[in-house]
């Protein structure tokens, strides 16, 4: 089966090919129909390969891509469990997401457009997954870039969601240009970028915390933080919703934003020789998470909510890193990539029955109206807020606490850290689901589910029901399906025993953040809080401290006004002033040329008289 | 011996005297007629000049201004001729087709 893999990432693409060239010809049917078949031909291939895969790591090489003296780039696809998992992932939850957008985007215009981009998505994120060569997986990576771009100014025609496109790209490229040159680095220094032969010559060329292996893992992390939306490149992540909620879903939440997490994993063996690095990482992630979760709190659309969100999920996913749990890391990705993907569809959903509205204020009552997204949201609510035992999310937030504590050092301060944000993971998201389905209703609901929205809800809800139970803390069974799935790629990452205590922690605050967010629903505060004007404090929070208003000052208007400045060019206008010199001696010059020949003849011997002068007494 | 000074002080009287035709004058004929003066005024310097050193080139010098003097006749009255046949008129103040502006 594993010689099928090339098909993994090559369906989409021609799917996302057929779609760009004949589209609009093929109408909205058909042009859904392919979009969809094939990513599921893709998710098919993906889980047969998985199902039959032997257990050994294979590098598949497609195609020589550069061949130099002493540098050879081959396009190859690389599978191991690590890259099966994100690809299984990429596939299954594209494939639901694409079919949950054959409804959803029902009438818009650019139908085929739409799904001719998310194809090329799906191709391009699998390529960076699938890569055997980091200079493949950069290719991948800028691909999702584009897509990105493309995908959140998808409706163009407002000037608005053409800047946070704009903002998307270029707030990305500016962490790509970091990655980029720690990719020259790697290349120079140890003659390869094939990922497996330049981890072994790293491991064997560079000292542990030597100076190089800082730089190069510590470019590739700026390069990882940009696309995962930590602090300080996360800014671009809560304007990426401007585009339409399946590509919130897919790119921002699901996947394209864990590639920073993936290239970690993928890297692991080069940031373990930088452990100044891990330590940023972890302690980025930590500003992340709590600055995110903040944010959270404040916010009244719904999607910015759950852009919030995965800003400070992704920082746990980072949290994981930075202490070493690789293993971690990547259960979180998993669970997170499915209740997102469930958050933001059924947020999708709920809006779709009110006219697109997003304002959790100007919703209310809902579950009555719509139990299905009702059901749906709880579901991946609970998840995001890890409520015990029934959430996935609580096995996977459990399993990065556990490592969090037991880390040398700083590990309690961090967990201390990392529960706080817990604690507001739970009520900020929980203040939503009070606030859009309790208590009177407030708005028209119109139209209703087809199967194609209701069938991806209701499987990525039993999956994240069920997720959680592949790894479980030793007060459940201790089981560690997961980790030993990994353990080929991560190594075997033992956890530490940590007291009961620390469980019992994980069980109790989101509990309480649940209590203490029900508990302000009940008071009115949230709708009082949302009613009054906002504080400097609540301003500053709401806005992601702030960073935004940070960076217009310090960079986005310097920069305009260079713009600006240099818009006519100064040093031409230098060289303009040469020019305007030569028309006016010209204007003077040429009022002598007045075609009068006894003039001339005058000028001439005047010329004459002044020259024989100049030679006689000069 | 003659004194050198009188027949070149006669040349540059005649110089002067054709200079001053030239730029006063508007008839191209007098124009031209002007010009040749000046040119007979050089010839007369280059045979005092010979005198004043005692060399004959000064002599050869004047032959050959004087073919010059002729050719030069020759092509003037020509465009002189076609100027006429073009502007109806000899005035040179007239002419002024290669002007700028």
């Amino acid at each position: 089966m594993e010689r099928w893999l090339w098909l993994v990432p090559a369906a989409p693409l021609f799917g996302s090919t057929l779609l760009g060239l004949f589209g609009p010809a093929l109408g909205n049917r058909i042009s859904g129909l392919i979009g969809t078949a094939s990513v599921g031909l893709s998710a098919v291939i993906a889980v047969a390969i998985a199902c039959t895969w032997g257990g050994h790591d294979a590098t598949h090489t497609l195609w020589s891509w550069v061949a130099l003296p002493g540098f050879d780039v081959n396009i190859g696809l690389y599978l191991d469990p690590v890259s099966l998992l994100m690809m299984l992932v990429i596939t299954v939850i594209g494939c639901l997401i694409h079919l949950f957008s054959t409804e959803y985007m029902d009438g818009e215009a650019g139908y085929s457009r739409f799904f001719a981009y998310l194809n090329l998505f799906v191709a391009a994120m699998l390529l960076l997954v699938l890569a055997d060569d980091l200079l493949v997986l950069f290719v991948g990576w800028e691909g999702v870039g584009v897509c990105s771009y493309l995908l959140v100014g998808f409706w163009f025609g407002e000037a608005a969601n053409g800047w946070a496109a704009q903002k998307s790209f270029v707030v990305t490229r500016i962490a790509d240009i970091f990655m980029l040159v720690g990719l020259l680095l790697l290349s120079v220094d140890l003659g390869t970028l094939s990922i497996q032969p330049l981890l072994a010559a790293a491991t064997a060329a560079w000292p542990h915390g030597g100076a190089v292996a800082t730089l190069a893992a510590a470019l590739l992390l700026i390069g990882g933080l940009g696309k995962s939306a930590q602090v300080p490149l996360q800014t671009w992540l809560p304007d990426a919703m401007a585009g339409p909620t399946p590509v919130s879903a897919l790119i921002h939440a699901a996947t394209m934003v864990t590639a920073g997490v993936y290239l970690v994993v993928r890297l692991h063996a080069l940031f373990v020789l930088a452990p100044a690095v891990l330590a940023a990482i972890a302690f980025g992630a930590v500003v992340t998470l709590l600055v995110a979760a903040f944010a959270g709190l404040f916010q009244s659309d719904i999607k910015r909510v759950l852009a919030y969100s995965t800003m400070s999920q992704i920082g746990y996913m980072f949290l994981a890193l930075g202490v070493g749990a690789w293993p971690a890391a990547m259960f979180h990705f998993l669970s997170h990539a499915v209740f997102k993907a469930l958050l933001f569809l059924s947020a999708g959903a709920i809006s779709m029955r009110l006219h697109h509205e997003q304002d959790i204020f100007k919703m209310g009552g809902l579950r009555r109206g719509i139990p299905v997204a009702f059901w749906c949201f709880l579901v991946g609510a609970s998840a995001l807020a890890a409520l015990p035992v029934i959430s996935c999310g609580f096995f996977s937030k459990e399993m990065i606490l556990g490592f969090v504590w037991a880390a040398p050092g700083v590990g309690p301060a961090l967990w201390g850290a990392a529960i706080f944000g817990a604690l507001l993971t739970s009520i900020y998201i929980f203040r939503a689901v009070f606030i859009v389905f309790f208590g009177p209703v407030t708005t028209e609901v119109s139209g209703a589910y087809g199967l194609r929205i209701v069938l991806p809800l209701v499987v990525l809800s039993a999956a994240a029901l069920t997720v959680g139970w592949l790894e479980t803390p030793a007060f459940l069974g201790h089981r560690e399906i997961f980790s030993a799935f990994l353990a080929p790629a991560t190594g075997v990452v033992a956890r530490l025993p940590v007291s009961p205590a620390i469980p019992l922690a994980g069980i109790c605050v989101p509990l309480a953040g649940l209590g203490i967010a029900y508990g302000l629903y009940r008071s009115g505060f949230w709708h009082a809080q949302a009613a009054r004007p906002a504080g400097a404090l609540a301003r500053l929070l709401r806005s992601g401290c702030g960073f935004d208003a940070v960076y217009d000052t310090l960079l986005t208007q310097p920069f305009f006004w260079t713009v600006r400045v240099l818009r006519h060019d100064p040093v031409d206008q230098c060289f303009g002033l040469l020019e305007r010199g030569a028309i006016l001696l010209h204007r003077g010059l040429r009022r002598s040329q007045g075609g009068k020949l006894r003039r001339y003849a005058g000028w001439l011997m005047a010329g004459s008289v002044a020259t024989i002068l100049l030679l006689a007494f000069g | 011996m003659i004194a050198w000074q009188l027949p070149a002080a006669l040349a540059a009287a005649l110089f002067l005297l054709g200079l001053l035709g030239l730029l006063a004058r508007r008839s191209l004929v007098f124009v031209l007629m002007s010009i040749e003066i000046m040119v007979n005024a050089t010839g007369l310097l280059f045979i005092t000049a010979g005198m004043r050193w005692g060399n004959p080139d000064g002599q050869v010098m004047l032959i050959f201004v004087l073919n010059l003097a002729g050719a030069e006749l020759a092509l003037g009255l020509i465009l002189i001729l076609r100027l006429r046949a073009r502007l109806t008129t000899l005035d040179g103040d007239a002419a002024t087709l290669l002007r700028d502006t």
